[in-house]
C-alpha cells in the first residue's frame, strides 16, 4: 500500500497496546519462577503437628523439641520461678503479652501459658533467630546482676524471663512465640494445633 | 612463519574488524595518567582474584555435592581425598577474604583522590553496585559448606529481611523455602553464587571499567590529564601526561601481582583460617538447627556493617532501625558523590577538615569490624574486670557508629557551605617533565 502520511495516532495505539500486552505476558511468566521459592509441599508436611511426652520433665528443667525444624522450648518451672514473675514486671518491655502475634489468646496470662507451671515457647530469639541459652537459677550472672532466671541469647544478649517476656533495653524486639499447643492428657501435649482445633 | 602470522591477523581483521581497535582503545592507546602510586594496585589486583575465584570455584563445583545431607561431608571430602582438593579450597577461601582486602584499599583510594567526583560518578556508582553483588556472593558462598556458622549466619542474614512490617515473615519464608534455613535453601544459594551471580558480576565490571574508560582515570594529584597539555611521544593528541596502559601499566601491575601473589601463597600454605579470621572454628562443625554457636559472627569483611546492625536499638517495637543502618552506611558510600560538594579532588589538596574526617571513617570503620567480630566483648572483661561488658560495648560501639556517619554528614556540611580552604591544585600531574 503506498501510504505516503504516518498516522502517527495509529502508531503510537500499536506501540502502547504491544508493550502493556508484552508486559503482562512476562509478568505472568515471572509469576511461577517467584512461586517456585516458596516452601514446597514437602517442606509444608513437614511443618505438620507433633506429639510430645512431657511426663519425663522434671521441676526446673527444659527439654527441646522440634517442630517444623523449630526448636520448641518446653520448660516444668517451680513454684519458686513462678513467683519472679510479678516483680519483673517494671524492667520488660511488654509484661501484659499484648502483642497477639506473639502468643494464642489462651496464653496471654502472666505465665503465657496453658497451665501455669508448664512453659512452651519456640526457643528462638525474636531479634535475629539465634537459640537462647535457658538460664534458670535465681542468682547474678555475668549480663545481669538481678538475674531472676530465664533465658539469655548469646548472639546479640537479648534477656527473657522465665516467661520468654522480654527485658527493656536489649535487641529484640517481642516476647518469645508461644506456638498453638494444647494437652492431650496429663503428660502428653500436642504442637502445632489450638485447643479448640482439638476440642 | 611472520608471514603466515599476518595473514592469520588479516582473516580476522576482515571479519571482525572491530576487534584490534577494541584491543588498541582499552590497552596500547588508553593513556592512563603516568603519576600513579602503590594505591593504583588494587583494581587490577581484583580482576585477578575474580579470576582465581572463577576458575577454582569450577574446580570446586566438581567435587561439591549440593544437598544438605552431603555438602558438609563433601567438602570434607574435598579437603581430605581429592587429590589437590585442599589448595584448590583454600585458594577459593582464602581469594574471598582477599577479594574484599583489595576491595576496601581499593574504594579507599577512590575516596582519597576524589575519583568518584565529576565525571566519574557512574564509575563508582558501578563500583558499589560491584561491591553490593560481592556481598551476596559472599554470603551465600560462605552458606554452602553447610558448617554451623553457615547454617546460623544464613539465618541471622536471612532474618534481617523478617524486620520489615507486614511482609517481613512471609519474605523471609520464601528465601528460605522453608521454615528454616535447609536443603531448599542451600540449591536455591548454590545456583545463586556459581551461575547468576557471577555473570551478574562479569557483567558489572566491564561496565566498571568501560565507564572508566570514556571518562579517563584519576590520579594522586586529581588533575585531569584530558584537560592538560596535548601531546606525548606515542600520539600528538593523546595527553602529554597520559602513559599507554600496555605496556607501562600491566608491566607494573605485573609487580604488585608478584607481591600479591606472595602474601596470599603464605596464607593458603601456613594459615588458611588465618587465625579464624578467614575460615571461622565453629564451621568445622556440621550445620545443627538446635545449637547455636556461643558467638554468631559474619565473616570479617561483614563486621562493620554487622556492628552497625547490632549497635542500633530496636523501638517502637520493630528491629528495623538496625538493618535499616546497616543498608543506609552502605547506600551513603553510593550516594557520596552528591554528598562530597568539594571542587578539590585530591587529598593533597583538600582541607585539614577532610584529612581528619576521613581519619574518622577509617578508625570507625575499623574498630566496628573489630565489635562485630566480637573481640571487644572478649577485650573489655579482660582489661576492665569490675565493668558492665554489654555497657561499655554498646557505647564503645556506639560512638564508633556516629564516626562513621559523622564523616557524611560533615563532610556535607564542610563543603556545601564551603568552610574547607583547599591549597592551590597544580595545572598538571606534580611528576611531568
Amino acid at each position: 500500500m503506498a501510504n505516503e502520511v504516518v498516522d502517527q495516532g495509529r502508531r503510537r495505539f500499536l506501540t502502547a497496546t504491544t508493550a502493556v500486552v508484552g508486559g503482562v505476558g512476562v509478568v505472568a511468566a515471572v509469576v511461577p519462577f517467584i512461586k517456585s521459592w516458596e516452601p514446597s509441599a514437602r517442606a509444608k508436611a513437614a511443618g505438620a503437628p507433633v506429639t510430645v511426652d512431657i511426663s519425663a520433665i522434671e521441676a526446673g528443667q527444659k527439654v527441646t523439641f522440634a517442630w517444623r525444624s523449630l526448636p520448641v522450648f518446653v520448660v516444668n518451672r517451680t513454684k519458686e520461678q513462678l513467683a519472679q514473675l510479678q516483680g519483673l514486671e517494671p524492667r520488660l518491655l511488654d509484661p501484659k503479652s499484648t502483642d497477639p502475634d506473639q502468643q494464642p489468646k489462651y496464653a496471654q496470662n502472666e505465665a503465657r501459658s496453658i497451665k501455669p507451671e508448664w512453659l512452651v515457647v519456640i526457643g528462638l530469639c525474636t531479634h535475629l533467630g539465634c537459640v537462647p541459652d535457658f538460664v534458670p537459677d535465681i542468682k547474678p550472672e555475668p549480663f545481669d546482676a538481678n538475674w531472676k532466671g530465664g533465658f539469655y541469647c548469646p548472639c546479640h544478649k537479648s534477656r527473657y524471663d522465665i516467661a520468654g517476656r522480654v527485658f527493656s533495653g536489649v535487641p529484640a524486639p517481642k516476647n518469645l512465640p508461644v506456638p498453638p499447643y494444647h494437652f492431650v492428657d496429663d503428660t502428653h501435649i500436642q504442637i502445632g494445633v489450638d485447643p479448640q482445633e482439638a476440642g | 612463519m611472520a608471514k603466515a602470522m599476518e595473514r592469520l591477523g588479516n582473516w580476522f581483521t576482515e571479519r571482525a574488524p572491530g576487534l584490534m581497535p577494541l584491543y588498541r582503545a582499552h590497552m596500547t592507546e588508553y593513556y592512563a595518567p603516568k603519576n600513579f602510586n602503590l594505591w593504583y594496585y588494587f583494581g587490577s589486583l581484583a580482576i585477578l582474584v575474580l579470576v582465581n575465584q572463577i576458575v577454582t570455584g569450577i574446580f570446586l563445583t566438581m567435587n561439591y555435592k549440593t544437598s544438605a545431607l552431603e555438602a558438609f561431608n563433601s567438602v570434607e571430602y574435598i579437603m581430605r581425598d581429592v587429590e589437590w582438593g585442599w589448595l584448590i579450597r583454600y585458594m577459593h577461601s582464602t581469594g574471598a577474604s582477599l577479594f574484599f582486602v583489595v576491595v576496601f584499599l581499593h574504594m579507599f583510594r577512590g575516596i582519597m583522590y576524589g575519583s568518584f567526583k565529576r565525571p566519574r560518578e557512574l564509575v563508582w556508582i558501578l563500583g558499589m553496585l560491584i561491591f553490593l553483588v560481592l556481598m551476596a556472593e559472599a554470603f551465600m558462598g560462605y552458606v554452602l559448606p553447610w558448617g554451623n556458622m553457615s547454617f546460623w549466619g544464613a539465618k541471622v542474614i536471612i532474618s534481617l529481611f523478617g524486620t520489615i512490617p507486614y511482609i517481613g515473615h512471609s519474605l523471609v519464608e520464601w528465601i528460605m523455602g522453608d521454615f528454616l534455613p535447609a536443603d531448599a535453601t542451600l540449591n536455591r544459594f548454590f545456583a545463586l553464587h556459581v551461575i547468576a551471580l557471577p555473570i551478574v558480576l562479569l557483567l558489572l565490571v566491564v561496565l566498571h571499567i568501560a565507564a572508566l574508560h570514556e571518562v579517563g582515570s584519576n590520579n594522586p594529584d586529581g588533575v585531569d590529564v584530558k584537560h592538560g597539555p596535548k601531546g606525548n611521544r606515542w600520539d600528538a593528541n593523546a595527553p602529554a601526561d597520559g602513559i599507554p596502559f600496555h605496556p607501562y601499566y600491566t608491566v607494573k601491575d605485573l609487580v604488585g601481582v608478584g607481591f600479591f601473589l606472595i602474601i596470599a601463597a603464605f596464607i593458603i600454605f601456613f594459615a588458611p583460617t588465618f587465625g579464624g579470621w578467614f575460615l571461622e572454628h565453629d564451621n568445622f562443625t556440621p550445620a545443627n538447627n538446635l545449637v547455636t554457636p556461643s558467638h554468631i559472627k559474619p565473616s570479617w569483611y561483614f563486621t562493620p556493617f554487622y556492628a552497625i546492625l547490632r549497635m542500633i536499638p530496636s523501638f517502637f517495637g520493630t528491629a528495623i532501625w538496625g538493618v535499616l543502618g546497616m543498608f543506609g552506611a552502605i547506600l551513603l558510600l553510593a550516594l557520596l558523590p552528591w554528598i562530597d560538594r568539594g571542587e578539590v579532588r585530591s587529598v593533597r589538596y583538600r582541607g585539614l577538615g577532610f584529612r581528619i574526617a576521613l581519619a574518622v571513617l577509617v578508625i570507625s570503620f575499623l574498630a566496628l569490624g573489630l565489635v562485630g567480630a566480637g573481640v571487644t566483648a572478649e577485650v573489655i572483661p579482660e582489661w576492665f574486670p569490675h565493668a558492665d561488658v554489654t555497657t561499655w560495648e554498646n557505647a564503645f560501639g556506639r560512638v564508633m557508629v556516629l564516626g562513621y556517619f559523622g564523616f557524611f554528614i560533615f563532610l556535607w556540611v564542610y563543603t556545601h557551605f564551603g568552610f574547607e580552604k583547599t591549597k592551590p591544585v597544580p595545572e598538571r600531574v606534580t611528576t611531568h617533565d
